[in-house]
């Protein structure tokens, strides 16, 4: 009785568990491969996509989206989301280019800093908020996106920075290149790797994973899930506020609408990578693709002389499509296992 | 969503409520709606102060007219919100509509037609979102925020960047005329109508406790025999086609739309469902304490706009209303936590 | 076995008092660990265990009283205090996360780390696979835990507490979900825990799992310590009655009824990987018990039969009439009640009145054109709460205010309430107090003497022998036994639920 009972022969059913979770990590190659596909796709039907302009313009587009993806992902691994992002970028990107405008000799270095500051402020009072209340994060960042929005009304009152008030030495992040690839690109992709790494190798990093994945586990556990949820918020900020910076940078001009609506396209960035919007699961390297995939159809849609009216339809619908397969990946997986289990039982 | 390793909602609930002895006392005898009374009384106070002509008809006329298509998107989103659900996608669903009726009558339809056909759209679009989350068991928030982009973004592709214009003015009058014998706008009549309907089915018919169920237990309204799946889908529908209403109505007040029509409104309609004290974890909130959220962000408003305040920062009082509609129902917990803290530092060890 | 009393004790609670508002959940909880000990805390549903437990994890912290550990008192800011502490408990539901790997599960919070304090996997998966082999089963701890089965997720909580070293262990009903094998297998694990010096709090509702296996018992009621005393000491019966504070008489009243026509005709069930060509009826008068272990896919049998759940393939039929599949309002609507397992999330909508419970499954009846007439509603449910006599404040009360056995009583009166042919009754007394067992046992009777077909699901084998007229029993999905009332005993039950009953149908 014994026997039959204790040793459940668990070859089957991990195995092809294993398969099935081997293929939820492989999210990342999957998504690699939907990039390539797009660009090899288009390039058939316009050989003048596939040169190195274009393809700087591809890294160059997606590099905000994918910076703000990374905190993005921070926050929504924890079973919360960050709304504010979008309005983040545009009021610091506002408030560095005004303080460049009437400080002529500010440090541009310490014009990354301040907008990273005025991020991490926002991002601060949105954790604060959050974890002392548990008021869900999605009405306190939604309310937030309107009030600073708001304030970054009532500062910019009507004005735009233009490109003339901007040091040069500024700017140049936007577009200047390293041996062919954007600094920008450089710059975003060196903090997907850094938080990438941090998020796999660090107890408080694999905290927040616990946190999403199970909230009352994580506070049995004594992980200070308080403390963890307002640290992924101030990144989120932090990285928005710099986003912010790199905005102005790129683009050498700011009025109130910069930034309007990223929070959406950046939803949609790290759901399309794989992150799970209940928490628990997802890569940082995943968003990045996520956005990068995201730019690779709009830009293939314009080098396909599509509309770019069309871009904002097929972001919503890749968003979908991506929750959706999500979905049928879970179930499958549930059924094999299931069906293990079942034939298990036959045997 | 896996049955096996899966937190159970109510537990941590039911535990937290224990915690600190349920509701504060002054949330027992304060009923939220009866704060919401105050804090309208306050508004129309404060406003006829700032302004002598506050009251008058023609003032109430334009709130009634602004606030008219917000309000009317804002009752399907209760009952939605009311099952622990959510919808994004209304102000996208209300540009899209326009923007097809608008360019079927631009095609040469008739405006009824083209009327009837944004309804329709409505109704498909309702059903995406309900297909999705309802049949699918697909989480609304990313669901409607999929579709918030994706509605918008059909809108684009169909009529950007024209602007319609040349609706008979026979009907585009409702965006200068009120209602004969009263001085209110056609929209907000609907609403108010509509109002009472979506109260009537809330609150007293067996569909409302099925909504009410499904939004404090959906497990235990399954086992009861509650079609969980069809509400959840029927109430997708609806939004759409109210959405789709407000559309038209939208249209037709200004005489003219382009595909971005209330882009960003979402965010009004859920601040106003939310301080009507809808609760966001569903089932809990009243059609009355919505009705009185919409009149007070619309008094407010026009307050404002009279005093000259700049439209953004009524950015930050929306954005400020919403947050502390939420902040108030939780700071129970809130002063729980203080105490919490308090009471621990100081026991002795021994 | 001798007693380690009169060494210094690992853990002391004294008179330690909880309440919640204005519910007093614990006014005296006393216990004294001893090293090497295995320690029983016994008491009914209420009587303030969990609550003690809580206060031990540091999720509580105690109004007043004094907690010792290894001599020191001490006071458990939080749960991480706790486990500083040298408690680790193993709680009743399992408590993993779900998308991380079952290494990670083990060392959440205290994952080995190599230089710059970074995770070091291959140690942690090293030290998973150590503790499997203390344990003596076969995981692979680079799975993700989602997807392991509950006794698997058990054996993961408890190699987390293993793997701590912990002092003192506290195991809050640890083997409700688990085999007899499983819980063999636990107690080995407790024996080798208590002779390296460990002290284990053991909580659980069988008796006789305490009598084999601890050393002392301490009883509970009412949020008050009774007594604590060494095992030789006390008998089942001394337990009960220390824990309800009366005697109990008969248990189970059972009149003898004829059954009539067939109410309920199941005809090869199957649902694939759950169960497997289930068939039987269920007559007018009777109480056909489905019994089996945990697991056997007893409740999944049920809840197909009610159209929770789609089956893949066979039919249901009620007083002759076909069910659709997966259509609980089709089956109510045939004359179906189930009364389900877990009554806090799937029976109750627990922060609703008692008259809406008593109503939610009969809403198309209290009015016209779907509008709902309060009186009839109110009507409705004080028929109901009288009939069963239910004990409460008012009839807006939550149902969350009231105990576990009236809450068990607002759901059947929901489902009477419809006047069902077939009522399906899913662990009908778990988690109940002994007293209203009895009255919950008392109206089963009195249905089926009126001609209701009651179709029962439990785990007490009491309960089962005492109530039912027949006795399916479930083994991984299968019937593998039909047995009548009198060839029905623990002994051929079992043996049928553990696969060894050679005798199917």
């Amino acid at each position: 009785m014994t026997a039959q009972l204790t040793a459940p022969a668990p070859a089957p059913d991990t195995e092809r568990f294993a398969r099935g979770a081997a293929l939820l990590r492989a999210r990342e190659l999957g998504i690699g491969v939907a990039i390539v596909l797009v660009f090899v796709a288009t390039t058939i039907s316009n050989h003048a996509f596939a040169n190195a302009h274009s393809i700087q313009q591809l890294l160059t587009g997606a590099a905000l989206i994918a910076l703000l993806g990374v905190g993005e992902t921070m926050v929504i691994v924890t079973r919360n989301v960050d709304l504010s992002v979008g309005s983040v970028v545009g009021l610091s990107a506002y408030i560095v280019g005004d303080v460049f405008k009437h400080h002529s000799g500010f440090p541009v270095l310490l014009g990354y800093v301040l907008g990273i500051v005025i991020g991490a402020v926002i991002g601060s009072i949105n954790g604060l908020i959050t974890v002392v209340t548990r008021v869900p994060s999605l009405v306190v960042t939604l309310a937030m996106l309107y009030i600073v929005r708001g304030v970054d009304g009532v500062i910019v009152n009507g004005k735009t920075i233009d490109p003339a008030a901007i040091p040069k030495s500024f700017t140049e992040v936007g577009y200047r290149t390293f041996l062919g690839v954007p600094w920008l690109a450089i710059i975003v992709a060196v903090v997907v790797a850094v938080v990438g790494y941090a998020m796999r190798s660090f107890r408080a990093s694999r905290d927040l994973y616990a946190i999403g994945s199970n909230p009352e586990a994580a506070s049995l556990a004594g992980i200070p899930a308080g403390r963890r949820v307002f640290t992924a918020f101030l990144i989120s900020g932090a990285l928005a506020g710099f986003a912010g910076s790199l905005f102005l940078a790129l683009h050498a001009q700011i009025d109130v609408t910069g930034g309007n609506g990223y929070e959406l396209t950046v939803v949609s960035a790290v759901v399309v990578g794989g992150v799970a919007i209940f928490g628990g699961s997802g890569t940082v390297l995943g968003a990045a693709l996520g956005a990068l995939l995201l730019n690779t159809i709009n830009q293939a849609l314009v080098a396909a002389k599509i509309s770019s009216f069309w871009n904002e339809a097929i972001a919503g619908g890749l968003l979908l499509a991506a929750i959706a397969f999500d979905r049928w990946l879970g179930l499958r997986v549930a059924r094999s296992l299931q069906s293990a289990q079942g034939a298990h039982r036959d045997a | 969503m896996t049955p096996d390793i899966t937190t159970k909602p109510s537990e941590t609930v039911s535990y937290r409520g224990a915690d600190d002895g349920g509701q504060p006392l002054w949330r027992k005898l304060v009923r939220w709606e009866t704060a919401l009374v105050f804090v309208l009384i306050a508004v129309l106070i404060f406003g006829s102060a700032k302004e002598s002509g506050f009251l008058d008809g023609t003032n109430f006329f334009y709130i009634s007219l602004n606030m008219g298509e917000i309000a009317i998107m804002a009752l399907p989103l209760t009952l939605i919100v009311m099952t622990g659900e959510i919808d994004l996608s209304v102000a996208s669903m209300l540009g899209l509509s326009g923007t097809v009726m608008g360019s079927l009558f631009h095609d040469g339809w008739s405006v009824w037609a083209a009327m009837a056909a944004a309804l329709l759209v409505g109704a498909a679009g309702g059903a995406l979102n309900g297909l999705l989350v309802a049949k699918m068991g697909l989480p609304s928030i990313a669901v409607t925020i999929g579709t918030l982009t994706l509605f918008r973004g059909l809108a684009e592709i169909v009529l950007a960047p024209r602007t319609i214009t040349g609706f008979p003015i026979s009907l585009t009058k409702i965006g200068v005329v009120p209602v004969q014998g009263t001085k209110i706008a056609w929209s907000a009549l609907i609403f108010l109508v509509l109002a009472i309907i979506f109260g009537v089915v809330l609150h007293a018919t067996a569909l409302g406790r099925s909504i009410v169920a499904i939004g404090l237990q959906p497990e235990a309204a399954r086992f009861s025999g509650v079609r969980v799946d069809r509400i959840k889908f029927g109430l997708y529908v609806v939004s759409g086609v109210f959405c789709a209403l407000a559309g038209i109505l939208f249209t037709l007040k200004n005489s003219s739309v382009s595909y971005d029509a209330g882009t960003g409104l979402e965010l009004n309609v859920v601040a106003i469902v939310l301080l009507g004290g809808v609760s966001i974890f569903g089932g809990r909130g009243t059609v009355i304490g919505v009705v009185l959220a919409v009149v007070i962000v619309g008094c407010l408003q026009q307050a404002l706009t009279q005093m000259g305040v700049q439209p953004e920062v009524q950015n930050i009082v929306t954005g400020s209303l919403l947050l502390v509609s939420v902040l108030v129902p939780n700071s129970g917990e809130l002063v729980r936590r203080i105490r919490a803290r308090r009471r621990r530092g100081p026991v002795p060890a021994a | 076995m001798n007693h380690p009393v009169g060494k210094e004790p690992l853990l002391v609670l004294e008179k330690a008092a909880k309440r919640f508002g204005a519910v007093r959940a614990l006014e005296d909880g006393s216990v004294t660990l001893h090293p090497g000990e295995a320690h029983a805390l016994l008491g009914e549903n209420g009587a303030g265990k969990s609550t003690l437990v809580k206060i031990l994890a540091g999720v509580h912290q105690p109004d007043s009283g004094r907690l010792v550990i290894g001599g020191t008192p001490v006071v458990l800011s939080g749960p991480a205090a706790s486990r500083a502490a040298g408690v680790s408990i193993i709680y009743q539901e399992p408590t993993l996360f779900p998308d991380l790997t079952v290494a990670e599960n083990i060392f959440m919070g205290r994952q080995p780390r190599r230089a710059g304090r970074r995770i070091d996997r291959t140690a942690m998966n090293k030290a998973a696979v150590a503790v499997f082999e203390r344990l003596g089963v076969q995981l692979d701890p680079q799975r993700q835990a989602r997807g392991l089965s509950v006794a698997d997720q058990q054996i993961v909580e408890i190699a987390k507490a293993l793997s701590l070293d912990a002092k003192v262990l506290v195991m809050d009903e640890p083997t409700a979900a688990l085999t007899s094998v499983e819980v063999e297998r636990l107690f080995d694990v407790m024996r080798t825990l208590r002779e390296q010096g460990a002290a284990v709090l053991f909580i659980s509702h069988r008796i006789e799992e305490v009598l084999a296996s601890c050393q002392r018992v301490t009883i509970m009621r009412d949020g008050r310590f009774v007594s604590t005393a060494p095992i030789e000491e006390v008998t089942a019966d001394s337990i009960i009655r220390s824990m309800v504070g009366r005697e109990l008489g008969a248990l189970f009243p059972k009149t003898e009824t004829d059954p009539g026509e067939t109410v309920l005709e199941v005809d090869h069930l199957t649902r694939e990987g759950v169960f497997e060509d289930i068939s039987f009826s269920v007559r007018r008068g009777e109480i056909v018990a489905l019994a089996g272990l945990v697991g056997a896919g007893r409740s999944e049998v049920a809840r197909a039969i009610f159209g929770i759940d789609r089956r893949t393939s066979g039919t249901v039929r009620v007083n002759g009439r076909s069910l659709r599949n997966g259509a609980p309002a089709a089956a109510m609507a045939a004359g179906v009640a189930l009364v389900p397992e877990d009554r806090r999330q799937q029976g109750l909508v627990m922060d609703m009145g008692i008259d809406r419970n008593v109503a939610l499954a009969s809403l198309g009846r209290l009015g016209r054109f779907g509008l709902i007439r309060r009186g009839s509603e109110r009507d409705l449910a004080s028929t109901w709460a009288d009939r069963l006599q239910l004990k409460f404040g008012r009839m807006k009360n939550e149902v969350s205010t009231l105990s576990g056995g009236n809450q068990q009583k607002v759901v059947l009166g929901k489902w009477l309430a419809r006047g069902p042919s077939l009522l399906i009754i899913d662990e009908p007394t778990r988690g109940i107090d002994v007293g209203t067992k009895a009255e919950v046992h008392r109206i089963l009777d009195g249905l089926v003497s009126d001609g209701m077909a009651v179709l029962m699901i439990s785990s007490e084998l009491p309960e089962v022998l005492g109530m039912a007229d027949r006795v399916l029993v479930l083994h991984e999905g299968r019937i593998t036994a039909e047995l009548s009332r009198a060839e029905a005993d623990e002994d051929s039950i079992m043996r049928a639920a553990t696969g060894y009953a050679a005798v199917a149908s």
